[in-house]
């Protein structure tokens, strides 16, 4: 309750006097939003990503720029009208400094616009990232500290390029995420498109039409993009069907720490295109992967490393400014310059906000002690900018 | 050829697991005037029962087996404590009410079992595929599938065109007070056709469930179709809840296997590719709408 004391206008006046009150402004504490899944069929990942930004909190001492912060975590429930609401709840009840999360693309393309435009906050998303936001509606206020929905697949298609796959049949859920890989693998896969197939979302769990076509289609490979539980579901039955050990299956964010305990051994040999991996050789990303493994027992996912990135970089442009977040344009300076260290090693912001960085193709293996993981396997694509970033106005 | 086969057979495999769902469904509706949203429900709770059941026996088919009279005393129970109360009122009394069941069982997994999902290993001997024709492998627990889906509904059609139960089910559908007139214990049929309902819809998730996977309100979003299936096949008609799960199981394949390429004729590939999902969710509706211009009582319901 001690916050309501410090309302906008009286943060305002003690900065304008930030030498005489500092005590004051120091206690006050800085908040973050996190707008996650944490209920129904994909709540798993929103719990990993709750666990990163929790450890990211943690290894700062539970302190931005000298003041204490916080992070309130909102569940989208996996619809876009849900985690719009809750937004807007965010930045409107709350008064969050930033907003972070995000796993879908369409839960983030409804929560933007509430959040970047009507209440001039700050949004980081760590993990969704719409064409959209990259070109014609990038946004000062909005940040990536993951990637742009193209980019992955285009490191897949890439490395299948330069592998000499003559035809590939792709499948994707039909909404906008979908749609951004499907278009992403073909910007650099110059082979055949034996066949593409969108299914419904996020209700269709029965993919046994489709693999009959794959099998009638006979490609050299087949690309998927089945987040979270689809996944699971799509590789049981693409083993079932007879077709594992056939025709060989690439995929996009369809396997991960999350989803390889329910895969098992289903997901062994499956490639995978992804911008870190859990073994990536930096310090940052040793210390987080093994202080989490501590904690939790298991690995973290992709979307737990751009989580902990996303507090990472508030917390770097907080520490620049001393923890006095009141001018908007000198946090949105600081974010832009990335003054942090990225568990993913290099990390620079493009033109549009989203992450010039490398992509790689990673394995599922058996660690030392029998525990299935990814493994880094050959790098596709080095300080990649994403295809959208020429169409934003922004410098 | 052989693809045209594959594809038939996907549709009779959903067409008779949605069959299993769609026939206490109409029972309920039909013999109890009951609009039960949380059938879906007891879909889901089949499918968590068995696998704790699976777990804890080490065996898919006991497991499995177990599961069915579990399920039958949570159907009895839920008529006792919840339904029996709805049957006099109006629908949308019976629509609040079972809507409100539908997440406390949500709620009930979620404290029981946890938020994140569980998968159920297909047993292993039916972790292959079978060859149907050469050149047309099928997997065998799909087949498995359809065997014990074409068994229940054989069973069914048996007890309700044969048996002494089966001529108070279809005495109850047609007229409801007349019998309870002739000194026919309602109660009891009513409790025991909910139960039946139950294993039915238990049933069908359980044996969905290695196919896709056990999760939170994994039967609210099959439960639209099963409703469009018994308006379709008439509401208390188990003849035509089975031919209307059939025509939709395999409206809902042709939907996703051929019309990509039909369209692809007059359209660009990837609007085709985009356009085809939307239209085929469509199609099952547009044939109920058909059906019910035809015949408003659906194709094999009573007509007064």
């Amino acid at each position: 309750m001690k916050i309501k004391l410090f309302g906008p206008a009286t943060i305002a006046a003690a900065t304008a006097l930030a030498i005489a009150v500092p005590p004051a402004m120091a206690q006050s504490p800085i908040k973050v939003g996190f707008v996650t899944t944490l209920s129904g069929s994909q709540a798993a990942i929103g719990e990993d990503m709750r666990r990163s930004a929790d450890l990211a909190r943690e290894h700062l001492g539970g302190k931005m720029g000298g003041r204490p912060f916080e992070i309130i975590y909102e569940d989208d429930s996996f619809k876009p009208d849900v985690g719009k609401q809750k937004s807007e709840k965010l930045v409107q009840q709350d008064k969050v400094d930033f907003v972070t999360g995000y796993i879908w693309s369409h839960v983030l393309l409804a929560s933007l616009k509430p959040v970047t435009d009507e209440a001039d906050t700050i949004l980081v998303s760590a993990n969704a990232g719409p064409s959209k936001i990259a070109g014609e509606l990038c946004n000062k206020n909005f940040f990536s500290t993951s990637w742009q929905n193209d980019q992955t697949p285009m490191a897949m298609g890439e490395y299948l390029q330069k592998k000499g796959v003559k035809s590939l049949y792709l499948m994707a859920p039909n909404y906008a995420a979908g749609k951004d890989m499907m278009a992403g693998v073909k910007r650099t896969f110059k082979g055949q498109i034996a066949g593409e197939d969108y299914t419904k979302w996020p209700d269709q769990l029965d993919f046994s039409a489709e693999l009959a076509k794959i099998r009638a289609a006979k490609p050299d490979g087949v690309f998927i993009f089945y987040p979270g539980a689809h996944g699971v579901q799509f590789l049981t039955q693409y083993s079932q069907s007879g077709l594992k050990g056939q025709i060989p299956l690439y995929q996009v964010f369809s396997v991960d720490a999350i989803t390889l305990p329910q895969q098992k051994d289903l997901a062994l040999g499956i490639l995978g295109a992804q911008e870190w991996v859990n073994d990536l050789p930096n310090d940052q990303n040793k210390r987080f992967v093994a202080d989490f493994k501590k904690k939790h027992g298991t690995y973290p996912s992709f979307y737990g490393a751009q989580s902990y990135d996303a507090i990472m970089l508030m917390a770097s442009a907080a520490e620049a400014l001393k923890g006095d977040l009141s001018n908007k344009d000198k946090v949105r300076a600081e974010m832009k310059k990335a003054n942090f260290k990225s568990v993913r090693g290099d990390f620079k912001f493009g033109n549009n906000n989203f992450p010039i960085e490398n992509f790689y193709i990673q394995d599922t293996v058996k660690d030392a002690s029998g525990m299935l993981t990814l493994k880094t396997v050959a790098t596709a694509m080095t300080a990649a900018v994403d295809p959208f970033a020429s169409q934003c106005p922004m410098k | 050829m052989e693809y045209l086969l594959l594809q038939i057979l996907n549709g009779v495999q959903l067409g008779l697991l949605m069959f299993l769902l769609a026939a206490g469904l109409t029972l309920t509706f039909g013999i109890m005037d009951l609009v039960n949203l949380a059938h879906g429900s007891l879909y889901m709770m089949g499918a968590y029962i068995a696998w704790t059941l699976i777990a804890w026996t080490d065996s898919f088919v006991l497991g499995a087996l177990l599961t069915l009279p579990a399920t039958f005393v949570l159907g009895i129970v839920v008529e006792r404590v919840v339904a029996r109360r709805l049957y006099a009122r109006d629908h949308l009394d019976q629509v609040l009410a079972t809507f409100g069941l539908i997440l406390f069982f949500n709620e009930l997994v979620r404290v029981i079992w946890g938020p994140a999902g569980k998968s159920i290993a297909v047993p292993r001997f039916l972790a292959h595929t079978i060859e149907i024709m050469p050149g047309a492998p099928y997997p065998a627990y799909r087949f498995a599938i359809i065997v014990v889906g074409a068994a229940v509904a054989l069973l069914l059609a048996w007890l309700v065109a044969r048996t002494r139960v089966g001529m108070l089910i279809r005495a109850g559908a047609s007229n409801r007070r007349m019998i309870a007139a002739l000194g026919i214990n309602i109660e009891l049929l009513f409790s025991l056709v909910f139960g039946l309902g139950a294993v039915f819809a238990a049933l069908a998730g359980l044996m969905a469930a290695p196919v896709t996977s056990v999760k939170i309100g994994m039967g609210d979003d099959i439960l639209i179709l099963a409703f469009v299936i018994i308006v379709i096949g008439g509401i208390g008609s188990i003849k035509g809840a089975f031919v209307a799960a059939m025509l939709v199981g395999q409206i809902d394949i042709i939907g996703r296997a051929f019309l990509p390429d039909m369209l692809k004729t007059f359209l660009s590939p990837s609007a085709a590719a985009s356009a085809a999902p939307s239209i085929s969710q469509v199609l099952v509706y547009v044939l109920m709408a058909g059906v019910l211009i035809w015949r408003p009582t659906g194709l094999f319901g009573q007509r007064n």
